[in-house]
């Protein structure tokens, strides 16, 4: 077990390398509920547990110095991102994550670790800073989704995770990605775009959260357990799916059970990570990352007749176009060859 | 003319009976068949109804220089996934109600004679939802407009990702952006326009990004769908909220553009925003030939009297 779940090299061109539509077989850790629903849901239940470490926990165990930054410089400074400077094992590094709240009051302040477009452009403001003065970056994803009210569209979350991702491809400094708690769609993929994606055993990742997603397709969101199972958002499945690289073991009932022994043992991969990032040349380096996220997604290619360019009309059927009573009338631009108001494919074929 | 498929069953068909639509905006009853000659606008209050890709193509680009690439590429079922019916029966329903392959057509075309890489998204596919499909489209758009030099072109429509292929859908974000951002870096312009609705992972990926970003009037823009953020923050929402207005007021969007003014908008963009070392355009096979100029001069002055200004 524990050799499947670190058996993958960290390689991370090793998961885009996927043969396109190969789909992978599920395995089972042995500890689990029989039933795949209450073990994927049970897995959902520990993402979210209120004493999970989070951010500042897991630095605070793992780091010998942490320098909090603040700000994003346009419009204030938002709890629920935090983002600075640390040293762990005497290696500098930048960090960027969400941080929830450990009790009732610090969530209603962290807002429960769902950040506004300022959070995200106070990390992006951070890890800019880490590329210009040639820090790794280390990132703690762990977010039920961006903050989705009128205050964050007005201020441009979409723009906002945009940017993140957009950089993050770019940045020509190293980048661990860590999902140690919820991975929730774009608020997490917005600061989780690196050039290896690990995941505590018990985190989650979805492109949607379980109950969202049984609500739009089973029509209630008490179906909440079969979405989470149907999407495959356990840290396993994503390692199957090639989307994370790496599985980091939670002690014992998970990490809220032991913080520090949970932090002992990222603080481990992380370093295993940074030190194998670190030999690679910087061209080599962000061009993986590329490649790797080019990469993710199969498909198929059916095998089509070649599209032909459309038979070129002759004159007397442009003519005919440009004498039809109807288009003038309408004033509608000259279509390229079939006509809106007519039922088009089958006659064309 | 995006794809013609045999065995699918033509679009048309899939709603027959309906001979009559009402407009969501003022009430009013419009004949389908007068609806569609209209460019599917209201001729009451100017209520844009959603667009197939296929009309998209159609009233953007000059006739008969659409030239679709990657018409073959199909989804999967990555992750297996079964709700109330299995992922692949309801791709292939879409396939049959549409006659697309998938949510986004892609290809090359001319806007009044510019050379365009132009994606676009169609609504009726499965709510326009990207999935690995769709972001490999976009994708490949933007890779042929780099590497031909020319601008590209999204035009989105679409809920967001697609729930059915899990992160795999959340990571075409990621590759969509990685591949703007090479874009951006060397100096080909990129327009996005958002249609209704341009909603999730579409909207805070590629749709936001564009260098000059055109929205349709009244379009459902945002990040969260409104029913989301109502409900999880238990909040009035503003009137007129992720709305392509709203969103202008924000500064997001740089201009919201009536439809049948979008093609003289872009091609008054693209006239501006040049790719360097490519300032003198190849002439476009199809809109070349004097006939076809001719054509295009009189339906442009006809269609949406931007057609003075042409270059």
């Amino acid at each position: 077990m524990v050799d499947r779940l670190l058996g993958r090299p960290g390689e991370a061109k090793g998961a885009a390398e996927r043969p396109k539509g190969d789909r992978p077989k599920r395995g089972k850790g042995s500890a689990e509920p029989a039933d795949p629903k209450a073990a994927v849901w049970k897995r959902v239940q520990l993402a979210r547990n209120l004493a999970r470490p989070r951010t500042l926990d897991l630095l605070a165990e793992m780091a010998d110095e942490v320098i909090e930054l603040h700000g994003d410089r346009g419009f204030g400074d938002d709890p629920a991102m935090v983002a600075g400077f640390a040293r762990i094992d005497g290696r500098r590094i930048a960090f960027v994550g969400q941080q929830k709240g450990a009790d009732t009051d610090e969530n209603i302040r962290r807002n429960f670790g769902m950040p506004h477009p300022e959070g995200y452009r106070k990390s992006m403001r951070v890890m800019e800073l880490a590329e210009r003065f040639g820090l790794p970056i280390v990132t703690f994803v762990d977010v039920p989704g961006a903050h989705p009210g009128p205050e964050s569209e007005e201020r441009g979350i979409a723009e906002a995770i945009a940017r993140s991702i957009g950089l993050m491809s770019r940045l020509r400094t190293p980048i661990v990605a860590i999902i140690t708690g919820e991975g929730g769609s774009g608020g997490a993929l917005a600061i989780a775009v690196g050039d290896v994606v690990l995941a505590l055993e018990n985190a989650v990742y979805s492109v949607i959260s379980p109950e969202g997603c049984a609500s739009i397709l089973w029509r209630t969101p008490d179906e909440a357990p079969a979405a989470a199972l149907a999407m495959k958002m356990s840290a396993q499945d994503q390692l199957e799916l090639g989307v994370i690289d790496r599985v980091v073991p939670e002690p014992g009932e998970g990490a809220h059970a032991d913080p520090r022994e949970t932090a002992k043992r990222l603080r481990t991969a992380i370093i295993a990570e940074l030190d194998r990032l670190a030999e690679l040349p910087l061209d080599e380096l962000v061009e993986a990352r590329y490649r790797r996220y080019r990469a993710l997604g199969p498909y198929t290619e059916v095998a089509t007749p070649e599209v032909a360019p459309p038979p070129s009309r002759g004159i007397a059927d442009r003519l005919r176009d440009l004498l039809d009573p109807t288009r003038w009338s309408m004033g509608m631009p000259l279509p390229g060859s079939s006509r809106r108001d007519e039922p088009p494919a089958h006659e064309e074929v | 003319m995006p794809i013609k498929l045999p065995s699918f069953r033509a679009r048309r068909d899939s709603y027959p009976p309906d001979l009559w639509t009402k407009c969501p905006q003022c009430g009013d009853m419009l004949f389908n068949k007068q609806l569609e000659k209209n460019d599917r606008i209201c001729p009451t209050c100017g209520h844009h109804f959603r667009l197939s890709a296929e009309a998209r193509l159609e009233m953007l680009l000059d006739p008969g220089t659409f030239r679709e690439r990657d018409a073959g590429l199909q989804s999967v079922d990555p992750l297996g996934f079964v709700d109330q019916k299995p992922y692949p029966e309801r791709v292939a329903t879409a396939q049959a109600q549409t006659g697309l392959r998938d949510a986004a057509v892609r290809g090359t075309g001319a806007i009044e004679g510019q050379t365009v890489s132009v994606c676009v998204m169609d609504f009726g596919f499965m709510g326009g939802s990207m999935g690995a499909v769709v972001g490999e489209k976009v994708a490949r758009a933007a890779e042929d407009a780099l590497a031909e030099r020319v601008p590209l072109l999204v035009v989105s429509a679409s809920g967001g990702a697609r729930m059915q292929e899990g992160t795999l859908a959340l990571m075409q974000l990621a590759k969509t952006v990685a591949v703007l951002e090479r874009v951006r870096a060397s100096r080909v312009p990129f327009i996005s326009v958002m249609s209704d609705p341009t909603t999730g992972g579409v909207f805070a990926s590629y749709a936001v990004l564009g260098d000059v970003n055109l929205a349709e009037p009244n379009a459902l823009i945002g990040f969260a769908g409104a029913r989301v953020a109502a409900g999880t923050i238990a909040q009035e929402l503003p009137p007129g909220f992720q709305r392509s207005e709203f969103l202008f007021e924000h500064g997001f969007i740089d201009r919201v553009v009536e439809r049948r003014q979008l093609r003289g908008e872009i091609a008054g963009l693209l006239r501006f925003m040049r790719v360097p070392g490519n300032a003198l355009e190849q002439p476009v096979v199809g809109s070349f030939n004097p006939i076809g100029a001719f054509l295009a001069s009189v339906s442009g002055s006809f269609g949406n009297g931007n057609g003075g200004d042409r270059g």
